[in-house]
């Protein structure tokens, strides 16, 4: 009934392996694999950055960019074409290497966890039986990538920005863990795939696990967004303070790495939120009403999933553009003197649900 | 005991103050945006009341001003913006009265404080709304303010 993907990479697969050995349909698939997330990386870092400049814009009661093309929808392009045509500056006593791999982490890191999100039934990138374990690993990559560009920009408001970005992501890694670790603890799986296949056959989880799967859910979205180094928690790059923090030494590509990654972090931010709180792929069903849950099965999964991620996204837009930056040990208590204790309870309070049944 | 209390009661009332700040954002979200898009919407775009943009002296449909020529205004602009001239004639019962010939005012000099405009005795001059002042010559933005041929209006 359900649209599912792996007919077609079957299909394809079946196809490829027509006429060529079986590694080398493999390699082809990876292939077209890989272009085609670094063509969606980069499609929704575009989309992500026009709607964030409207969005703050309607927020702080203006209108945003309307000058290039209609409703300045060329905006972003004209901005991107403007920073390929930069020069990427090398700067006398820096650490050259570690100066220009640095981008390369960061982004490197975004785009693999970008493959775990799942878009649609059976379109599953990066899935095995310890997902979400593979996925908080290599988001923290991220963190090496600003702490070597702060180290190796030479400059001390690049490290205090780094350091601060260490510090923080590093803390609310925890929450985030023990945020994934309170689902895990009611899916009983850590593959992405049975996670969406659990809320699609028995209802997203947010509504399953009720009010821990909620508590969950908020205090997720107050770590992602500390994560991604953004809202309430962009310190690490505070303008007023230390002009651009771990990347004021970076122009040209090099910068918009940077810039890429921080959008993309918060699309794969939204993207968990959504696959492990709102059910993925999964469409809304209601149980008793047939009609209902027949249309909206017709909707397809990849739509759903955008759906979702786009609301999270905007969710985390809203708290980005209402709150006054925090200062780092504001930032440090909210994470150890509340987040931490809050999400231990939780977890303590979904196993009580989950031993006594008391889940849907 | 107390420091218990402390905690959640700080607790409680942040997650109270976050979610006021997030219920004023969100209605400045659905508010009308104040935003001008200014060449597009030249026919349209008023200005607010007390906008000044340019020195003028009302004049009314028989081309009569209130101006009577004191210079007062031109005492009061620290700029020396204003330059009335003015002469003195005779009426027709003999008397001598004086009457403004040119009342000059060079845009380019003013700093628009409105201290002409408070100094003036018959509110001859005031501001007005028009901001599209650019030109390419200087000497263009010293404006006679005076019609020709007109004259102070009688009481």
């Amino acid at each position: 009934m359900f649209f599912d993907f792996s007919k077609v990479t079957n299909w394809l697969h079946g196809w490829l392996t027509g006429f060529m050995p079986e590694w080398g349909a493999i390699l082809t698939e990876s292939a077209l694999v890989l272009l085609a997330i670094i063509a969606l990386y980069a499609v929704f870092a575009i989309i992500m950055i026009y709607m964030e400049r409207k969005i703050c814009a309607a927020f702080q009661c203006r209108l945003g960019p309307m000058r290039v093309g209609p409703w300045g929808l060329l905006q972003v392009f004209s901005d991107v074409f403007k920073m390929l045509t930069k020069e990427i500056v090398n700067l006398r006593k820096t650490d050259m290497f570690l100066h220009n791999l640095a981008p390369f982490l960061v982004v490197s890191a975004s785009m693999i966890t970008f493959a775990c999100l799942p878009w649609n039934k059976g379109a599953h990138i990066i899935d095995f039986n310890v997902g979400v374990f593979f996925f908080l690993a290599v988001s923290s990559i991220g963190v090496v990538g600003i702490l070597l560009a702060g180290w190796s920009s030479n400059n001390k408001y690049a490290l205090i920005g780094a350091m601060r970005s260490g510090a923080q992501i590093i803390s609310y890694e925890l929450s985030i863990g023990l945020t994934m670790l309170t689902m895990i603890c009611m899916t009983g799986t850590m593959s992405f795939s049975e996670i969406c296949m659990q809320q699609y056959e028995h209802g997203w989880n947010i509504f399953r696990g009720h009010v821990p799967a909620v508590l969950a859910f908020i205090i997720y979205l107050i770590a992602g967004n500390a994560e991604c180094n953004r809202g309430p928690f962009d310190l690490p790059e505070s303008e007023s303070e230390l002009t651009a923090g771990y990347h004021t030494e970076y122009s040209g590509m090099h910068f918009g790495y940077y810039y890429l990654a921080e959008f993309m972090n918060l699309f794969i931010c939204a993207g968990m939120a959504s696959t492990i709180f709102l059910g993925g792929w999964a469409p809304l069903q209601i149980p008793g009403l047939e009609g209902f849950n027949d249309i909206m099965s017709a909707i397809p999964g990849a739509v759903w999933f955008l759906g979702k991620t786009f609301f999270v996204i905007f969710l985390l837009m809203w708290l980005r553009w209402t709150f006054p930056r925090l200062r780092i040990d504001q930032i440090l208590s909210l994470e150890w003197k509340y987040l931490v204790p809050i999400s231990m309870l939780n977890l303590i309070l979904m196993a009580l649900a989950v031993s006594f049944g008391l889940y849907f | 005991m107390n420091e218990e209390k402390n905690y959640f009661g700080e607790l409680f009332a942040g997650v109270k103050s976050l979610c006021i700040g997030l219920k004023t954002t969100m209605r400045e979200f659905f508010t009308k945006k104040i935003t001008e898009q200014y060449p597009e919407n030249r026919d349209t775009l008023v200005m607010f009341d007390r906008f000044r943009g340019s020195l003028v002296m009302p004049h009314n449909e028989n081309n009569e001003h209130k101006c009577v020529g004191c210079g007062l205004c031109e005492m009061a602009c620290p700029n020396g913006t204003i330059n009335v001239k003015s002469e003195f004639y005779e009426t027709e019962d003999g008397k001598k009265k004086k009457r403004l010939v040119k009342y000059e005012y060079n845009l380019g000099a003013c700093m628009f404080c409105q201290l002409c405009t408070r100094a003036c005795p018959h509110d001859a001059i005031t501001f007005d709304q028009s901001f599209e002042n650019a030109v390419f010559d200087r000497s263009k933005l010293v404006k006679v303010l005076n019609q020709e041929g007109s004259k102070v209006q009688e009481k």
